[in-house]
């Protein structure tokens, strides 16, 4: 262990000597997912190719937000490397708080990005971050479960459907729930779930005059059919519950079928860590048969800060973090299964990947997903599952904490909605929208 | 008497703390102030002057302010009110003889070691999940639907928590009160048949009157700021949204400084508002 | 027959003292039980109290991913730091408060206290940008300064009501003898403050130690605490039961023996002018 260690920095040094350039330490911030860990797992191969070494600066996605947001509004230079997410790439981009990353190296090829990650992490044609994972969301589902309650599920079902496959699932008894859905108030939290899910619903945010349309009958729908679903199929603490929580219930066997993030669906087929991995099965996520399919759009991806010394070096941890070859070395040392996916073309190319059960429905979904165009009624704003303007974290994390408290049955859903369309009126009259 | 010389010296020891203290109070204060008054939004590259009071206005009319002034008064009442009488109790309990008391007394003070957030991670995932949490299970063994507290009872489970986490401290210091309490006296009252209850409402109570308000003090300041708590649990969701909380929700989610640090300037105020109150109270106490 | 009945119930009351302690401290055993688990065991239904697999896992995937040595170090520096400066700043403080009080003392004193009263969010952004702009970000200078600060006035008031309780005549006698001012300090008032110096101490040593906010917003790296430590398994992917106690039991349990260990200096001192 020791020679090997010896011996990589030996290379490293002889590496350095011969390009001239000088090794740096780069500060990372990223959050403790699961595909990030295993990247800091790996951080040797790029220090043995590089000779820059990496500091992680690893937190929970709250703390990150916290911690990344004050840190680049403040211009304060702690990090050299940022992990956000598809709604603040675009509106930092065009703050000009972050390096463009329009002079990637050839071999990089940038083009085999998937086209919807690229246009969602790009301002004007210019790429600001590199997507680390993408993701859209789908069913999954336990094929079992589905069996036992004599039911086949589609390709593409409709959220009735889903209602019904759940109720007939639950078995409360034996604490299996139909069907688990985010409730844990936030913006990335139930309202990623729920904003996406009123799409399909017809429903939207804003009109093209930015008014709130929470009072409309759509978002009365959604939410209600929301609700009455989870209090009959789904687990109880459902209000606190986000994407870990429904995550650690799946993989015990808790729920029938879970909508989530299609990047959990290595987690439940890994046999390591779910009781039920050979039995889920994956589907598109649930529409209404209004021409939208309830299915978000979001990546993970690495930024530079502006204003950072180490841009050089932070551009070659984002070409090889990004990169094809690392697709490789986790394959070779994980499978090809906790490769992180949703990022690149080549992947779903590769006949080595179409052999993971849940790479096709991933590309669909992530294909399907349409920012620029989320909702069946036209809107003002880009994105499926959020609004990419600066209001929205703040605005849809107060709108989460009304729906999740409805969830909770502290108010009713109208009750809710009430609340939402008032202050949601009122923040953007203060931001200067109307 | 005090020679004139030795007063200045103390003025002179004085001066250290007094002027370090003022620079930690005053920079960030005007610093504050100042952006109270700005439209400071980072995010949309907004940073210029607001219009007048705009902010405190805006800060003071929405809904979520009052709401969040009686969250806290409630929060801040409920684990005052559970430290102070659980304290008392279990000071009462130490004091008497029992075998293995300083074992005990290790027991009971751990929790004040524990980091807020540690201990509310550990309280929201281990004991009060619905479907993984202890209490689930203890529920389901007597027969019982598992509570899901942190949204059934949101905020009396943050004042749990955090009662959980203060109880040691407030122990500690109304037991040493008690041993400090004549025995003489005690035995004496217990003598002229005097019960249970009005030795303790006649002699213990007002013995500890002092170490109660100087807990209540202290625990004020402190319990007037909890963050980690609520960050953790429940987010501010279903009601439990504090002052702190929201001045956190203006500044960090919506980043919106100008209207955040309003909000700041106000939670100032309304906290000094509750010291002086408080002060009054325990400086009588404690000049008598 | 009087023996028998205190016999009697000193056995009633050590049987109900037992129980509250151990109920007070259960929260903290059973993390430190679930960190010896593996994580299908720390969610098994009915949960097991002993009578499992015990192992070592959980530490070794938390030390594989975090350098659990250099949190621990900068939260030893950073608690004793900032409780060493802040007691040498306070000692002179409160001992000129205690024994030459003016007539604004008790103002000062209080408004020493409501110095605590700012809500740390509210001044995030201004303490950011100094910090900044001063270049002292994610240093320990800047992360002492700030805890030090923090506990200040908690460690003025504390000594302060300490001191009071020193009775002057033997400071009057001192002085007759012709000891100096230095000399006062040293000979006379500090073997006597001590037990409440020590309490003093182990009490701002817990607070700097467990102070979660400030020391994870001004810090990265170089002088990031157990707090920021435990913010990384805080929520992850999957069933985190087992780690996240690992991790839990890691940060607390340096603390902890320390507490322990010295728990009888720090009773002694916590009164807070409470005893008269």
């Amino acid at each position: 262990m020791l020679s090997k260690k010896m011996l990589g920095a030996t290379t490293a040094i002889m590496l350095v000597a011969a390009t001239g350039a000088h090794a740096e330490s780069l500060t990372i911030a990223t959050v403790n997912n699961g595909d990030m860990i295993r990247m800091q797992g790996l951080t040797d191969d790029f220090t043995e190719k590089t000779g820059h070494t990496v500091e992680w600066v690893t937190l929970e996605e709250n703390v990150l937000r916290q911690r990344v947001t004050t840190d680049i509004s403040t211009k304060g230079g702690q990090f050299d490397i940022t992990t956000i997410g598809m709604y603040e790439t675009p509106i930092w981009g065009k703050n000009g708080w972050l390096v463009a990353l329009d002079d990637l190296s050839a071999d990089y090829d940038v083009d085999d990005i998937l086209p919807a990650m690229r246009g969602g992490l790009s301002v004007d044609g210019t790429l600001y971050a590199a997507p680390f994972y993408g993701e859209s969301s789908m069913i999954m589902y336990r094929t079992d479960l589905m069996e036992k309650a004599g039911l086949e599920m589609p390709d593409a079902p409709t959220w009735e459907f889903v209602a019904d496959a759940a109720r007939k699932m639950t078995d409360k008894d034996n604490e299996i729930y139909g069907i688990c859905l985010r409730g844990k108030a936030g913006w990335g939290e139930n309202m990623a779930f729920l904003t996406a899910t009123a799409n399909a619903f017809g429903a939207r945010w804003f009109d093209e005059e930015w008014n709130a349309q929470f009072d409309s009958d759509a978002w009365k729908k959604t939410l209600n059919f929301y609700i009455d679903l989870m209090n009959e199929a789904g687990p109880p603490g459902a209000a606190n519950n986000g994407f870990n929580e429904n995550l650690a219930l799946f993989q015990q066997g808790k729920c029938g079928m879970w909508i989530d993030a299609t990047v959990a669906a290595s987690f439940v087929t890994n046999p390591n860590d779910s009781t039920v991995a050979d039995k889920v099965g994956f589907a598109l996520a649930p529409d209404t048969g209004l021409g939208k399919r309830g299915n978000w759009l979001w990546a993970w991806a690495l930024a530079i800060p502006a204003g950072t010394q180490k841009e050089a070096a932070a551009k070659e941890f984002i070409e090889w973090a990004t990169s094809k070859d690392y697709l490789e070395l986790v394959a070779e040392k994980e499978g090809w299964a906790n490769v992180p996916p949703g990022s690149r073309t080549s992947l779903y190319e590769n006949p080595e990947y179409q052999k993971v059960p849940f790479a096709k429905m991933t590309l669909e979904s992530i294909n399907s997903a349409d920012p620029t165009n989320p909702t069946v009624d036209p809107v003002p704003y880009v994105g499926v599952q959020f609004a990419a303007i600066p209001e929205f974290a703040g605005i849809a994390t107060q709108v989460g904490q009304e729906f999740s408290a409805a969830l909770a049955g502290q108010q009713s859903a109208d009750e809710a909605l009430a609340k939402a369309q008032a202050l949601t009126n009122d923040e953007m009259e203060a931001a200067g929208y109307k | 008497m005090a020679t004139q010389h030795s007063r200045s010296a103390a003025r002179l020891m004085n001066t250290p703390a007094i002027f370090l203290l003022l620079v930690w109070m005053l920079v960030p204060l005007c610093m504050t102030i100042y952006f109270s008054f700005l439209d400071y939004r980072p995010l949309r590259g907004v940073y210029e002057w607001a219009d007048g009071f705009e902010n405190y206005a805006r800060f003071l009319s929405s809904g979520s302010f009052t709401d969040s002034v009686v969250t806290t008064l409630i929060m801040v009442g409920g684990i005052l009110a559970i430290t102070v009488i659980g304290g008392v109790l279990l000071a009462m309990l130490l004091d008497q003889p029992i075998w293995g008391q300083g074992i005990v007394r290790i027991l009971v003070i751990a929790p004040f070691f524990v980091m807020p957030t540690v201990s509310a991670l550990v309280w929201k995932n281990m004991f009060m999940n619905p479907v993984n949490g202890l209490f689930a299970y203890l529920w389901k063994f007597f027969g019982g639907t598992p509570v899901d507290w942190l949204s059934q009872a949101p905020i009396f489970s943050i004042i749990w928590i955090v009662s959980w986490q203060w109880l040691p401290f407030a122990t500690l210091i109304l037991l040493t009160a008690i041993q400090s309490l004549d025995s003489e006296q005690m035995e004496a009252a217990e003598m002229d048949g005097a019960g249970f209850f009005s030795r303790f409402g006649y002699i213990t109570l007002p013995h500890l009157a002092r170490a109660i308000t100087v807990v209540v003090l202290i625990q004020t300041i402190f319990l007037l700021s909890i963050f980690a708590e609520i960050f953790v649990t429940t987010n501010g969701a279903f009601g439990t949204r504090t002052l702190t909380y929201l001045v956190y929700q203006r500044v960090l989610e919506s980043q919106n400084i100008g209207l955040g640090s309003a909000g700041g300037i106000v939670a100032v105020i309304l906290a000094n508002i509750v010291a002086i109150f408080l002060m009054r109270i325990v400086g009588k106490n404690l000049d008598n | 027959m009087a023996r028998a009945v205190s016999n009697r119930r000193q056995i009633v009351t050590t049987i109900v003292a037992w129980t509250i302690g151990l109920l007070i401290f259960f929260p903290i055993l059973w993390t430190i039980l679930t960190s010896f688990k593996t994580e299908a065991e720390a969610i098994a239904d009915p949960p097991s109290l002993l009578f499992f697999n015990w192992t070592l896992e959980n530490y070794e995937v938390v030390q594989e991913r975090s350098n659990y040595g250099k949190f621990l170090w900068n939260s030893i520096i950073l608690a004793v730091g900032s409780t060493v400066i802040g007691l040498l700043i306070a000692i002179p403080s409160a001992w000129s408060m205690a024994f030459q009080p003016g007539k604004r003392t008790k103002d000062i004193m209080m408004w020493m206290l409501s110095t605590k009263m700012m809500p740390a969010v509210g001044v995030l952004f201004p303490i950011y940008i100094l910090a900044r702009n001063s270049g002292l970000f994610d240093t320990h200078i800047l992360l002492i300064a700030v805890l030090m600060l923090m506990n200040l006035p908690i460690i003025i008031w504390m000594l302060y009501t300490y001191f009071k309780e020193i009775p002057v005549d033997i400071l009057e006698a001192a002085r007759m003898d012709g000891a100096s001012l230095k000399s006062e300090i040293l000979y006379v008032l500090t073997p006597m403050a001590l037990p409440g110096i020590a309490s003093t101490m182990l009490l701002n040593i817990i607070l700097a130690w467990n102070e979660a906010f400030w020391t994870l917003n001004l810090t990265t790296i170089n002088a990031a605490p157990l707090t920021a430590f435990i913010a990384s398994y805080s929520s992850p992917e999957g069933l985190f039961y087992a780690k996240l106690s690992a991790a839990s039991t890691m940060a607390i349990a340096p603390i902890l023996i320390m507490g322990w260990f010295s728990q009888k200096q720090l009773v002694r001192g916590l009164t807070f002018g409470a005893v008269k």
